[in-house]
């Protein structure tokens, strides 16, 4: 049992960096609707669908287990709240009862290197990295072994099974080290997916993918929309395609890409643009950022003429440089106009001058103009 | 004072070090045979701090005052003496106890508690140095006939020829690489014994991680010499059969056609992995694998169930361990730190095999730690340790099959096997830029492993000299007639390099195997491509 001091420390975390409406007035979430085909839907947050999500996947395979810091008691973010009691295996062990969903000492490299042990030996692992900020010490595990067992092997081994769970992304005041968006780092790794999602209904059925993917997945949770967003989130067992874009917004004049939280800035400035001066922008959200769909932004700018991509993270060798490059290979014809990159700085993650580090909709929407005017 | 304590009937701190420390140290050695590696080992690596090769698992009481009259400075006289000043004063105070039993089951797991009034730091110095467990003296005569497990002829006799074919083939391929015929090569001179001595006590699908200088490990659960050689030179015939196909897999003909078709020739040499001898594939970054060997849900990713579906759940009841080989250099790496403390927590099934051959490439352990080597940190996570001596098979061995049978019960075990390196680092090292060639000459003649337990062979009649040199020449003939063949196997074509990466390939590198493809067409005559096989498309 987590000691009283556990568990009041965690209520701490979760109010520090779950952000109030207040504190989100230069944002709105843009709730999606589900597939009618997966079935009865009931609301749920970005947290309650990542539960939702782990809660099908430790029941639908018994080889799966969930670990790292704090998640025993619920997680920090309340993620894995009541998944320790319900997954209980009975065998000798049982006085303990942590067989399937357990802590681990404070130790990234340790919980990196652990999943993949658990995966080379078959088994489901779904580790948590409580912020992303702090998967670097992990980053050695993940690099060197996780993305390249199945080569290095001649695909005698692999830990395809494992699934890297990090929280990602501003959340108002999380300072340098509550708030990295670390996805371009891991990009630059072959045999990596990485996997971000938009909101509650992506966030379950592109993290049971991630579970079931053959492949190791890093599969980062914009903690902004944690309790913020909710959606009305299909109940039962489905997943969304990996290495999938999906248009969100038609348009035909300017084509916007991003992920995670940013998808929900560029439809508002897609709405404003539209609006001030009658710019008709698509709007793509990646979803995975590691093998990406290239066709799909492709078939979109070769409409529109004209790129806009933009991501939370430092804009030099941020991973909107790859798409911008690969577009402009592909289509250079149609290309109208310079591709534009609405970015972070190449700062690190500034506390109280957060409102001015990021790509906010006021950044786009001039971004928009700019491209529209070229 | 420890009488004084027990009439006091209180569990003191001393009282309960001194029962503990009993079973190690029961028997002690200062025979001339010995005087060579004792005084090593205390200055190589243990840095003065004084050793004793003992002989352990009895337990004796009343040893302390038997061994103050011998008047040698024992183990537990030393003991003894650093543990006094921290339990002069104790106290049993009403008030204490609240903090006392918090103490005890919160932070400490139910190890008892005390308090001292008594202000001292712990002096690492002269707390004693973890005995070297050993069963057999330099001349290969057992010192306690009870440690002798009593091997059969048939059995000792592969040993020492599985040994042997280790040390030969080393020599040719480390020849074939000063040649320029393979790229790189790492010998395993002088750990022989190490290796097959520790296999030899598993079970033969018990999963291995090893570092890089574990090749005695396969040798012994019959990774052929055609398997090292061909992985050597990365041709067609290297490693691997695909994971989907093995179930299929029912007869030896089967095996080798599969086999043979997914050759793969990635990795540098010496980078072996076999998942039919549960051998997961070495990869260069250090210490990476200890903490994936704390998995315990290793199960029926074996021939016969295969398929990576259907595994059990954690904590499996299935008869079987993990065993994760390094060496005492990167054991200093984080990921040692944080396999050692999770295999503790989550009380993993798990041996972990420390080599400490007194060099991490050219740096000696007192550059490398100031403690009591490795095994002077098991107990500080709480994990059960031995130390042995790494050139003794039968010490090697017996403590192996100990440690077995504890972490088949969820208690991890931390083997450290002191040995040397005789050979170089790597084709890639002249050790005699920071050692003398006499040092190496010296455990060379003194101390090598092989030598040792083929002594143990003549005495029992098993192996006499004559048979030496005929087997010596038989063997060279092998390894050499399995070497001229890999070399004539060609590489698989350049698409290769493309699979493996992800499970299916991704369309960025159908792409990029297209525009290679492209490119070969036009600019063939300036790649190596005679000797790859033809591009083949797998999809």
């Amino acid at each position: 049992m987590p000691s009283l001091r556990t568990l009041k420390l965690g209520v701490q975390l979760v109010r520090q960096f779950h952000p109030s409406t207040k504190q989100l007035a230069t944002f709105t979430f843009s709730a999606s609707k589900a597939d009618p085909s997966f079935g009865e839907t009931t609301k749920m947050n970005l947290c309650q669908a990542v539960n939702n999500a782990m809660d099908i996947a430790l029941k639908s395979d018994p080889s799966a287990c969930l670990f790292g810091e704090d998640v025993a008691f619920g997680g920090v973010f309340r993620c894995s709240v009541g998944l320790q009691k319900k997954y209980v295996t009975l065998n000798f062990f049982v006085s303990l009862g942590k067989d399937r969903v357990f802590n681990t000492p404070l130790c990234e490299q340790g919980i990196a290197g652990f999943g993949i042990g658990l995966a080379v030996a078959g088994a489901t692992a779904i580790a948590e990295v409580q912020f992303a900020d702090y998967i670097f010490p992990a980053f050695d595990q993940i690099v060197n072994e996780a993305a390249k067992y199945r080569y290095r092997s001649g695909g005698l081994f692999d830990c395809g099974k494992l699934t890297v769970r990090a929280t990602w992304g501003a959340v108002g005041h999380g300072g340098l080290y509550h708030s990295q968006s670390p996805e371009g780092y891991f990009a630059h790794t072959p045999g990596l997916k990485i996997v971000i999602p938009r909101g509650p209904i992506q966030a379950k059925g592109l993290l049971l993918s991630c579970i079931r993917d053959d492949d190791p997945c890093l599969f980062f949770e914009p903690k902004m929309l944690y309790r913020t967003a909710v959606e009305e989130v299909p109940i039962g067992d489905y997943q969304l395609e990996l290495s999938k874009a999906e248009a969100i917004r038609d348009g035909k004049d300017v084509t916007l890409v991003g992920w995670g939280t940013q998808l929900h800035i560029l439809m508002e400035a897609a709405e404003i643009a539209n609006e001030q001066f009658g710019a008709s922008c698509e709007v793509i959200d990646l979803k995975t950022v590691l093998p990406w769909d290239v066709d799909t932004v492709a078939e979109s700018v070769t409409k529109t003429g004209h790129l806009l991509v933009s991501h939370e993270a430092p804009v030099t060798c941020g991973f909107a440089a790859e798409i911008g490059t690969t577009i402009q290979e592909r289509c250079f014809l149609n290309l109208e106009a310079p591709i534009m990159r609405v970015c972070g700085w190449d700062t690190p993650f500034p506390h109280v001058y957060e409102p001015f580090y990021l790509p906010t909709k006021w950044r786009v929407v001039d971004a928009i103009k700019k491209l529209s005017n070229f | 004072m420890l009488s004084r304590l027990s009439r006091l009937g209180l569990p003191t701190y001393a009282a309960i070090a001194h029962a503990s420390l009993a079973p190690i140290v029961t028997h002690y050695s200062t025979a001339e045979t010995d005087s060579f590696r004792v005084h090593e080992f205390s200055e190589k690596y243990f840095h003065h701090r004084k050793n004793f090769v003992s002989c352990a698992q009895r337990i004796f009481s009343g040893m302390l005052s038997r061994l103050s009259r011998l008047g040698l400075p024992t183990y537990a006289a030393i003991a003894h003496a650093s543990l006094a000043p921290i339990v002069t004063h104790y106290s049993t105070a009403e008030t204490d106890s609240f903090r006392v039993h918090e103490f005890s089951e919160k932070y400490f797991h139910h190890r008892k508690a005390q308090f001292t009034e008594k202000m001292t730091l712990i002096d690492p110095l002269h707390a004693p140095t973890i005995p070297i467990y050993r069963v057999t003296d330099s001349t290969g005569k057992f010192v306690d006939p009870s440690q002798d497990p009593n091997f059969d002829k048939e059995f000792a006799i592969d040993v020492y020829r599985k040994m042997s074919v280790l040390e030969q083939m080393d020599k040719i391929l480390y020849d074939a690489q000063r040649q320029g015929r393979i790229s790189f090569y790492m010998t395993n001179f002088g750990e022989e014994a190490s290796h097959i001595g520790s296999a030899a006590a598993l079970q033969d699908d018990d999963l291995i991680y090893a570092q890089y200088r574990e090749a005695g490990v396969l040798l012994w659960r019959g990774f052929s010499l055609h398997d090292f050689i061909n992985q050597c030179y990365g041709n067609a015939k290297d490693i691997g059969f695909m994971l989907e196909k093995i179930w299929c897999f029912k007869n030896d003909d089967t095996w080798k056609e599969l086999s043979v078709a997914a050759g793969k020739g990635k990795q540098m040499p010496v980078h072996y992995g076999s998942l039919e001898h549960h051998f997961v594939a070495i990869s260069s970054p250090l210490a990476t694998q200890i903490p994936q060997a704390n998995d315990d849900t290793w199960k029926e990713l074996s021939l016969a169930a295969g398929k990576g579906k259907q595994m059990p759940v954690h904590y499996v009841e299935n008869g079987r361990i993990v065993v994760v080989y390094f060496g005492e250099g990167a054991a200093s790496e984080g990921d040692a730190h944080a396999a050692l403390n999770f295999a503790s927590t989550l009380r993993c099934p798990v041996i972990f095999f420390c080599r400490n051959n007194g060099y991490a490439i050219s740096t000696p352990t007192n550059e490398q730690y100031g403690g009591d080597g490795i095994a002077g940190r098991g107990p500080g996570y709480g994990i059960k340790t031995i130390r042995v001596d790494g050139n003794d098979f039968f010490a090697v061995y017996n403590a192996t099959k100990l440690a077995r049978e504890a972490a088949l019960q969820n208690e991890p075990v931390l083997i450290e096997a002191m040995t040397y390196r005789i050979g170089h680092h790597s084709t890639s090292d002249d050790s005699t830029a920071y050692r003398s060639a006499d040092e190496v000459k010296i455990w060379n003649k003194k101390e090598h492993p092989i030598a040792r337990f083929r002594t143990y062979l003549i005495d029992k009649g098993w192996w006499k000299e004559g048979e030496e040199i005929e087997w010596q020449k038989n063997m060279r003939k092998e390894v050499l007639t399995a070497f001229s063949e890999a070399e004539k196997v060609q590489m698989l074509g350049p698409h290769e390099m493309f699979e493996d990466v992800y499970k299916t390939k991704p369309l960025n590198l159908i792409e990029q195997q297209k525009q290679l493809d492209e490119h070969l067409q036009h600019y063939a005559e300036h790649y190596p491509l005679e000797r790859f096989g033809m591009m083949h498309q797998k999809d």
